[in-house]
């Protein structure tokens, strides 16, 4: 049987199109207002990255960064967070979700409880930014264990050598990121050029889903439409900031922008 | 967890660069798992390189200016009335204050890659002067980061960077010190790895950054030792090195040469920042037992709270208001090698007042909380007994602080 994020994949490659990623920070901009945008966008998305805040992100950019302050200035605590994917995924409409955090939240919570904490709220993935290979190898194979998926990140500085080790050990779901850059960042690499590593990691690991993230926005993402799949975050994220800052409601202005980002890939 | 012997404890690292088999390691993203395995190469291939220790040496000795002093200080020896204390004068190295060491060593390694630009992070604004300073000798672009705040408290130094050509960059984020300089300063490598070339301001981040700057602020220890022996015939019976640890760059390599005696006749004594008397918060996770926590790519005693975000520091001196610790430093703690202690901030500006008072020095606030410590405990101190205090920089940024918490007279008179 297809784990649920490999199966939403499948779902997007019979539409022909790329599966849609958004990542939004749990309890920005508080944990109800989170959950609520969780819901809004789950009819146009196909994986949810739910991003678990921390306070020192070394690969975050600046929208991110304000809206994971956001969260924690109101209390967010990991328990919270747990309890908004478990009520996200009791909500009809859900779709796979993956975590998004840094290691020592996780380490903090010790690794097998997280873990079952994971499984017991319904998490499907984790992208964890500070844990790379070889030193997730322990780790990556501890979550295979749970039927959570482990999502390796490659970037352009990864040699080719490294690349092949990576998808090696990596599970049904990688994770390309686009560029030089922090999440947010604007895109300072053709798409041409994104898409030919693509096509790289493809040729060496063509059965594995692979994500573009980082910089991608309304914008350029209907270059990518040959793709596995695209996340957008840092829009999403300054469109909620925005939105606060205009005294407008987020749950409305998200919904619509993903609704936007849903139809010109479609 | 053992401390091995004849081994230099920067090469004490496992395979994934961990200390004892938990302290440091790279948890970093993986778009600099490149770049650091580049300096790894390059690093481990040139220490051993004659040719480029040569040249380090050149520029220790003849820019630089080593080897730096080191004083009876007689006056404060007679009040405190126990041991005999000394003082090894780091801040007479080019600059003011040890961080040139690593600045100098980080711009070389720079230049040999043919990297056109170095940025770093700074807290007292040390790292980042001695960092602009390096740069402009060898022709690099610079960029330093620094918290907002200590951008407001460390003018001097900020007047110094930018005299020296440097871009410096306020961090707003967080608590707008030395932790999220680190953070926006790794940020930035993240984004431009490809052709600039990082400098961590101390012996923190991923491993092979605590590695470089132990190697190279170790000239510190290198210097004592030939001083001790010249002056003592050898390394005296009874000696306790004094040292304030904020990242914990200093102390390492003032203790560095000495790691293999035993600590019955070397002792190392760090001093951490315990902050203001009335405040819970402190930058001093090794005497007040924080956990194990991932910080700026590094496992570490680290202040955070339970779920594990990074807690705020407070401590008046810059340089040590660091919630993170070096791992090299967890591993002397956990071997039991070195002991460590804390010293408030009303302490620190008490020895202040007590050094000045009696002696033609003028620690900065970071030394003086290890000038604290050591005056208390050396009055238990036999006379054969030879306290050694790094006094590692010049209170010369800290004067906006002096006057406000002292008077006009303890920055004049000095």
């Amino acid at each position: 049987m297809l784990n649920p994020i490999s199966l939403a994949f499948k779902k997007a490659k019979k539409e022909k199109r790329p599966a849609l990623l958004t990542y939004t920070v749990a309890g920005d901009s508080s944990k109800k207002q989170s959950l609520n945008i969780l819901k809004a966008i789950s009819n146009y998305v196909d994986i949810l990255e739910v991003g678990i805040p921390h306070n020192t992100p070394v690969a975050d950019g600046g929208q991110i960064q304000t809206s994971a302050y956001r969260a924690i200035k109101n209390g967010i605590k990991m328990n919270d967070i747990f309890k908004i994917v478990s009520d996200f995924k009791k909500s009809k409409n859900s779709k796979p979700v993956i975590f998004m955090g840094y290691y020592n939240m996780i380490f903090q919570y010790g690794e097998n409880n997280f873990l079952n904490k994971c499984k017991k709220s319904g998490v499907n993935g984790l992208i964890v930014v500070d844990l790379p290979w070889p030193e997730n190898k322990i780790f990556s194979k501890k979550c295979k264990e749970n039927s959570i998926n482990f999502i390796q990140l490659l970037s352009p500085t990864t040699s080719n050598k490294r690349l092949k080790s990576i998808t090696k050990d990596s599970h049904d779901m990688i994770y390309y990121i686009s560029m030089l850059s922090t999440t947010g960042g604007k895109l300072k690499v053709s798409p041409k050029k994104i898409l030919a590593n693509y096509d790289k990691i493809k040729k060496i690991s063509p059965k594995k889903n692979c994500v573009i993230g980082f910089g991608i926005t309304e914008k350029n993402v209907s270059n990518f439409k040959n793709t596995d799949g695209l996340v957008v975050g840092s829009q999403i994220c300054k469109e909620i900031t925005r939105s606060l800052n205009n005294r407008q409601n987020p749950v409305i202005n998200v919904s619509k922008m993903v609704s936007k980002l849903r139809n010109k890939i479609s | 967890m053992k401390l091995k012997k004849g081994i230099p404890v920067i090469d004490q690292g496992d395979r994934l660069g961990f200390w004892g088999g938990k302290f440091g390691g790279n948890f970093v993203p993986e778009t600099l798992k490149k770049p650091i395995e580049d300096l790894e190469i390059q690093f481990n291939k040139l220490k051993n390189d004659k040719n480029f220790i040569k040249e380090r040496d050149r520029y220790f000795k003849n820019w630089i200016g080593t080897p730096t002093r080191f004083i009876k200080l007689n006056n404060l020896t007679k009040y405190v009335g126990g041991a005999q204390i000394w003082s090894k004068v780091v801040s007479d190295a080019n600059g003011g204050a040890h961080k040139i060491y690593n600045a100098t060593v980080h711009c070389l390694m720079a230049k040999r890659s043919g990297k056109k630009v170095i940025i770093g992070d700074t807290g007292a604004g040390y790292a980042g002067k001695m960092l602009s300073m390096a740069a402009k000798k060898f022709g690099l672009k610079c960029k330093i980061f620094m918290g907002a705040k200590d951008i407001k408290r460390q003018q001097p130094n900020v007047k110094a960077m930018k005299e020296n050509g440097a871009d410096v960059i306020p961090v707003y984020s967080g608590s707008q010190t030395l932790v999220d300089a680190v953070s926006e300063c790794m940020r930035y490598w993240v984004a431009n790895c490809d052709t600039t070339a990082m400098c961590v301001g101390s012996t923190v981040g991923p491993a092979i950054f605590v590695r470089i700057c132990g190697w190279s602020t170790s000239q510190i220890s290198r210097e004592l030792k030939v001083q001790l022996i010249n002056e003592f015939g050898d390394v005296p019976k009874k000696l306790k090195l004094y040292n304030c640890v904020g990242g914990g760059s200093s102390s390492f390599g003032f203790w560095n040469e000495f790691m293999d005696y035993d600590k019955k006749q070397v002792e190392f004594i760090g001093v951490e920042a315990g902050g203001p008397t009335k405040s819970k918060r402190h930058a001093a996770p090794l005497t007040y037992g924080s956990k194990i926590g991932i910080l700026h790519g590094a496992a570490q005693y680290v202040n955070q709270n339970r779920d594990g975000q990074i807690e705020e520091t407070e401590s008046i001196s810059a340089g040590l208001d660091y919630p993170g610790i070096s791992p090299l430093h967890c591993f002397l703690k956990d071997t039991k090698r070195a002991r460590y202690t804390a010293a408030s901030d009303e302490e620190a500006l008490k020895a202040y007042q007590i050094v000045t008072k009696y002696e033609n020095l003028r620690p900065s606030l970071e030394p003086s909380h290890a000038f604290s410590v050591a005056i208390k405990e050396a009055k238990r101190f036999s006379k054969d007994t030879i306290v050694i205090i790094n006094s590692c920089g010049d209170a010369y940024k800290d004067r906006g602080i002096l006057e406000k918490k002292l008077g006009k007279k303890y920055v004049k008179s000095n």
